[in-house]
């Protein structure tokens, strides 16, 4: 980690319209700068609409931005084409998804293997050690075989974050990943993704509507009206132990 | 850069898995198309071979004659001058093929000829007590001329055999006549000049699948015809059979450039025939391309529906870093499976139905039709146009999927 530049995400003046050039032309984005270092746990938060899952989708290089530049772990990556921009999504970024989408066809191992199986052709014998041990990690060594129908929503989301993390992306992006579960397990989910960060330093960008979520993260961005209006260091990032984790 | 596409076979496999009756029901229409296809090509080219066998059974491939007689004008006409006349044309006399003797040989020579048959034919009347039936009267020598019609294999009783003074005549003609193996028969012919008689015993009896035929055809040694029918030393026409039925007019044109004979394929001797296979090739080649349209727009219809409800599922393949091209793949192979389980399956239903009709589609007599057969390279190529045809039929919803927007396949 030494020798990569210390700033992972260095976004510049990006804006972002929907049908542009029409008469319904709308402007989500109105010129966003922001940086992330590596290693830092960001809470992403704001209204409805206001322009945070666009801003994640720009980030996770699902959406082009109309304008501005972007620099992704030390890429620019406004400009790239397709190809180039889903080979570096999966070097660098990690998705979990509100709605854990899981493929229900395959069991929580083959999921967690999914992106090593995309990137080679084939799956080794070390992927699927740590497949295995990232699906332990996350409390589901029982449940390896089963497939995500079989799963509470809690255990399928533990999965989509270890499927997020078996490349092991420098970046992680959260769209709401405790949004669908009950109070218990959300926040058991977010323990995880902290004890994650403890432990292996990877960047985490989560949108969050809960406030208590975003009080135990390291910075907060809230965006409203496509603006950044607020962007400050969380003074005590409040941790459980990780004895409190039910894994 | 080059993988192996172990992610598109385990996507693909798994969701053709999972919409198991969806896909069931399109393996089962695909094996249906398939099987109705490879049931016609087989029995369509079982019946054309049949009948081929059965017309060429008794004739020969190109036939050489002499050339007819015609009328030569008496005057050259003049330049610029209108002329109007009005030809009689000629009676065609019984000529022989000049120098046939020589030519014999030369045309065996050629590769593609298997035999040539000499042959006297002409008009007659066979007689026996009260009884006359006129009759076509041919001289051959028995072994060339077998290698032609394989007349041994045509015998119903007796021996062929044509030593000077024998005979082999056709089944109804011999009932007509009343006379069996062993009895002798009066064959007369008869011109201006007078009518030539001779006495010969049958020893054979022949069917020769047409029943026009055997009630007229009297074969006799060639030296017997040539003098019954008053060409001593000649032979009305060559028979050739060749090595494959189907260069036989290109080989007579070709002979008609070399030599001054009046040279037929059996083509032109069957043109109604001929346009009557070629009609039911080009039906058949019609249901064989309706057919397939069908199970490729069914793979197609399926796969679209796919997408359709797959589409969360490329989306999130897509922001886990899944390229366009391995989406377009994934369902590519979708219909390359569908395709050849398909075909695999719908050869087997051929092989059903073939079976069931060579075993219990029986004609007036009890007998089977004809045999028909599902030849392996049809059934290879069958099966390759269809899972070719399943691989088409997933492109355009393969391109659909690859073209999905992913944050947007993502919320949907």
């Amino acid at each position: 980690m030494t020798s990569a530049p210390q700033e992972l995400i260095a976004l510049d003046a990006v804006r972002k319209s929907y049908n542009q050039g029409k008469p319904s032309e709308a402007e989500v984005l109105h010129g966003i700068s922001l940086q992330v270092r590596r290693g830092e746990f960001i809470a992403l938060m704001g209204p409805s609409g206001s322009g945070k899952s666009t801003l994640l989708n720009i980030l996770g290089l699902l959406e082009r931005m109309t304008s501005g530049s972007y620099r992704l772990d030390g890429e620019v990556v406004q400009g790239l084409d397709d190809a180039a921009l889903t080979l570096c999504r999966r070097r660098t970024l990690g998705f979990v998804f509100q709605f854990h989408h899981l493929l229900p066809a395959f069991s929580a191992l083959e999921n967690v293997t999914l992106p090593a199986l995309m990137a080679e052709g084939r799956v080794s014998a070390v992927q699927r050690e740590r497949a295995r041990s990232l699906l332990a990690a996350v409390g589901l060594a029982q449940a390896m075989d089963k497939r995500p129908g079989e799963l509470s929503g809690g255990m399928q989301q533990r999965v989509a974050i270890a499927r997020a993390l078996v490349m092991d992306p420098p970046l992680v992006l959260a769209d709401e990943p405790t949004g669908n579960l009950d109070t218990a397990s959300s926040a058991e989910v977010f323990a995880l993704l902290r004890r994650i960060h403890a432990e292996r330093g990877t960047s985490f960008v989560v949108v969050t509507h809960d406030p208590r979520l975003a009080a135990r993260c390291d910075r907060l961005v809230e965006l409203i009206d496509g603006r950044i209006a607020r962007d400050e260091a969380i003074a005590a990032g409040v941790e459980p132990a990780p004895g409190a984790l039910a894994v | 850069m080059l993988i192996w596409p172990g992610f598109e076979l385990r996507v693909a496999l798994r969701f053709l898995r999972e919409g198991r009756m969806q896909t069931l029901l399109i393996i089962v229409g695909v094996a249906a198309g398939v099987a109705v296809i490879a049931y016609i090509s087989a029995l369509i080219s079982g019946l054309q071979s049949n009948t081929l066998a059965k017309t060429l059974g008794a004739q020969a491939h190109i036939t050489l004659r002499a050339p007819d007689d015609l009328v030569t004008p008496a005057a050259l006409p003049v330049a610029g001058a209108g002329r109007l006349t009005e030809t009689q044309p000629r009676a065609q006399r019984l000529r022989s093929v000049a120098n046939w003797q020589a030519l014999v040989p030369l045309l065996e020579g050629l590769p593609a000829v298997a035999g040539v048959s000499p042959m006297v034919s002409g008009a007659g009347l066979a007689l026996r007590g009260e009884a006359s039936q006129a009759i076509a009267l041919m001289g051959v020598d028995l072994d060339r001329y077998d290698r032609v019609v394989g007349l041994r294999s045509k015998v119903i009783s007796g021996i062929a055999r044509l030593a000077p003074g024998e005979a082999i005549v056709g089944r109804e003609l011999a009932a007509d006549l009343g006379v069996r193996v062993g009895d002798r028969l009066t064959v007369q012919t008869g011109s201006v000049s007078g009518t030539v008689t001779d006495s010969v015993r049958v020893t054979a009896l022949v069917d020769l699948g047409v029943k026009d035929l055997n009630r007229r055809t009297v074969i006799v040694p060639l030296r017997a015809a040539q003098s019954l029918l008053a060409l001593p030393g000649g032979a009305s026409q060559l028979d050739l059979t060749l090595k494959d039925v189907w260069v036989a007019q290109t080989l007579a044109r070709e002979l008609q450039g070399q030599f001054p004979y009046k040279i037929e394929s059996w083509q032109e001797t069957n043109a109604q025939l001929v346009s009557a296979l070629n009609a039911q090739s080009i039906s058949t080649a019609i249901i064989r391309g309706v057919v397939l349209a069908v199970v490729v727009l069914g793979i197609a219809s399926v796969l679209v529906v796919s997408v359709v409800q797959k589409g969360r599922e490329i989306g999130i393949l897509r922001a886990m870093g899944a390229t366009r091209g391995q989406v377009l793949r994934v369902f590519l192979v979708q219909g390359a499976v569908v395709g050849a389980l398909g075909s695999a399956l719908g050869l087997l239903l051929a092989v059903a139905l073939i079976w069931v009709f060579t075993h219990f589609v029986r004609g007036s007599d009890g007998l089977p039709l004809f045999s028909i057969a599902l030849a392996p390279a049809t059934a290879l190529q069958v099966a390759l146009i269809a899972s070719a045809c399943g691989v088409l039929a997933a492109v355009a919803p393969a391109r659909r999927a690859a073209a999905l927007d992913p944050a947007q396949a993502i919320r949907m």
